[in-house]
């Protein structure tokens, strides 16, 4: 099969393509990211997450001396911190070859350089080197030591690396995300400006974007973990508001539509507030609050691409990524984009 | 219940102004978050506050410092859950005594912007999510008239000054459509450190109580009509409500 490439270093939505795909018109085509307002329509409804990326990899010394990477996998939430500890070694080295990390368990401390600990509540059943820890201060606490000591998770594909700066999204604030939410980097405040003034409305909700791998197969192939969110009421009452005017639900990233179908399937209903979701979206399920995704490109096999299946049918899928593949698009964080979106085809000619 | 006032965030608030405008807004009921880069001091006028009755939060931090305005930002959202008003208030006057330009070096420049300027610039950024994706709010610049006269030996923090009124005219064009009001305000010769260090000999009797300085300041931030996003107002026009 093809080899995909994945983008090298940051870019800009300038430099972003966007590969479309219209589930309801059954066609797909690439456009420029810039483009997406023009694909949406007035009366559409567009979902964020405005969750800012933390600097979420620490340096750490285990019980017995030697360092490792503390990579935080969800942040956050009643449940504490879980947390991936990671041998030996550096960004530029593909997780998962990177060395077993020591197997450490409950009560066993993970110091930081400054001698700062934090305590191994339990060791998950999922994997060994997944732990829940206790940082002994709250959560404002917890956060000045990831920004004092932390810096942003790499990724070993890139040239370079990232600065804290460099992964979050235009409007990330709330500080749940240990990766950047980056199916949001088509949406700097120019086209943010650019959907209002064309009566497209937006909605913000917060999701605890997790660990997207962690150097150990088993236990990648059990992410997304659990994840926690928070649903304002604005933005349940502008979904109700968006499917009274028969508007569209465009999510913005798969942890958005983790967000909005995880709590309607878990109260038979987008109800709202705060929680925690274990859904995992494939082919074969039906989203009952989302109408389309915004997301990156993915290539299939990955997590990713199984949400983007649940939007469209396997063989349009299929065939759009192929033409993607051709197309050279770029996977990955800082890679390109794909919108699935029932109708979105009429708009097709003046975006193309 | 979440009819609360939006919660706020001032920095440099553990002296002078900064401190004056917490109280006051933690007095009307705004969740204030005091952000200031030593300890001690702003332990105590947050404790200040809580005894009032006011909610009240001490941030650690240093807007000279680029890395620290997401760290601000991280933790004040988690205090809070979202900043609703934001008031640049932390400054710094650079090397004292005031050195005329020609005896300003270019690292003395550059640190006073990055106090001044590049710092409100970046935490506003940071906050940015909380205000201009419908929520709205008001981020207020605290300015000086060192921002329009030209004082010799003033250089440095008259330059940044100058940008700041000019940054919060920009912000305001390009937030006012999302809902948000950017002002700045000039607080006028005060008594406070800031001033005793820049003008030691000046008699402070004859320099306003930071105090009332802040309640004209709250006056105006009612006051849209006469100060609409964009405006660069000055504090000693405006009518202290009792």
């Amino acid at each position: 099969m093809n080899a995909w490439t994945a983008a090298d270093s940051p870019r800009g939505v300038d430099q972003q393509r966007l590969l479309v795909i219209d589930p309801k018109g059954s066609c797909s085509w690439s456009t420029m990211a810039r483009k997406l307002p023009q694909l949406l329509d007035p009366g559409d409804l567009v979902v964020v997450n405005d969750a800012a990326t933390v600097p979420a990899s620490l340096p750490v010394h285990s019980p017995g001396g030697r360092s490792h990477e503390l990579r935080l996998a969800t942040t956050g939430g009643p449940a504490g911190w879980w947390a991936v500890l990671m041998g030996k070694g550096d960004w530029r080295q593909p997780t998962e070859q990177r060395p077993a990390p020591d197997l450490i368990g409950a009560g066993d401390q993970l110091a930081l350089p400054d001698g700062t600990y934090a305590t191994v509540v339990e060791r998950s059943p999922r994997s060994p080197r997944l732990v829940s820890l206790d940082w002994g201060r709250p959560d404002p606490a917890v956060l000045r030591l990831l920004y004092a000591h932390g810096r942003p998770i790499q990724y070993s594909y890139l040239r370079r690396d990232l600065q804290i700066e460099e992964v979050q999204t235009s409007f990330g604030v709330r500080p749940w995300a240990v990766e950047m939410p980056s199916a949001s980097r088509p949406l700097d405040w120019v086209a943010l400006a650019a959907l209002r003034q064309r009566g497209i409305e937006l909605a913000t909700l917060t999701h605890a974007a997790g660990l997207s791998a962690t150097g150990d197969d088993a236990l990648d192939a059990q992410l997304p973990l659990p994840e926690r969110y928070r649903i304002p009421t604005a933005t349940v009452t502008a979904v109700a508001r968006t499917r009274a005017r028969g508007g569209r639900v465009l999510a913005v990233g798969t942890t958005v539509v983790r967000a909005l179908e995880g709590d309607a399937a878990q109260h038979g209903q987008l109800r709202g507030g705060e929680g925690q979701t274990s859904l995992i979206i494939g082919e074969g399920f039906t989203p009952r609050v989302v109408d389309g995704l915004l997301s990156g490109v993915h290539e299939p096999g990955t997590s990713h691409h199984r949400v983007v299946s649940a939007f469209a049918p396997a063989d349009l899928v299929d065939h759009a990524l192929q033409q993607a593949a051709h197309a050279r698009m770029l996977v990955h964080e800082f890679g390109d984009a794909t919108l699935v979106l029932p109708g979105v085809a009429q708009h097709g000619r003046i975006a193309a | 219940m979440q009819d609360l006032l939006p919660a706020a965030l001032v920095t440099g608030a553990s002296r002078g102004l900064g401190r004056a405008l917490a109280r006051r807004l933690a007095h009307r009921g705004h969740p204030v978050v005091l952000v200031a880069r030593t300890p001690e001091p702003l332990d105590e006028a947050v404790q200040e506050i809580r005894a009032q009755g006011g909610t009240a939060h001490a941030l650690v931090g240093d807007l000279g410092r680029p890395a620290h305005a997401r760290a601000i930002a991280a933790q004040a959202t988690t205090l809070v859950s979202r900043i609703g008003l934001l008031v640049h208030n932390a400054s710094t006057l650079g090397p004292l005594p005031m050195p005329p330009l020609a005896d300003t070096t270019p690292e003395d420049l550059a640190e006073v912007l990055e106090v001044n300027l590049l710092g409100p610039f970046r935490l506003t950024r940071a906050l940015l999510g909380g205000l201009a994706l419908g929520q709205g709010g008001t981020v207020l610049h605290i300015s000086s008239d060192a921002a329009v006269e030209a004082y010799p030996g003033w250089g440095a923090y008259s330059v940044s000054k100058a940008a700041l009124d000019h940054l919060s005219r920009v912000w305001a064009s390009e937030l006012h459509e999302a809902g948000v009001r950017v002002l700045s305000v000039d607080p006028g010769e005060m008594n406070t450190r800031m001033h005793a260090d820049a003008l030691p000999e000046a008699d402070p009797a004859a320099l306003a109580d930071p105090d009332e300085v802040a309640a004209q300041i709250l006056a105006i931030l009612d006051d849209p009509a006469r100060a609409p996003a964009g405006a660069r107002v000055v504090a000693a026009q405006w009518e202290a409500r009792a």
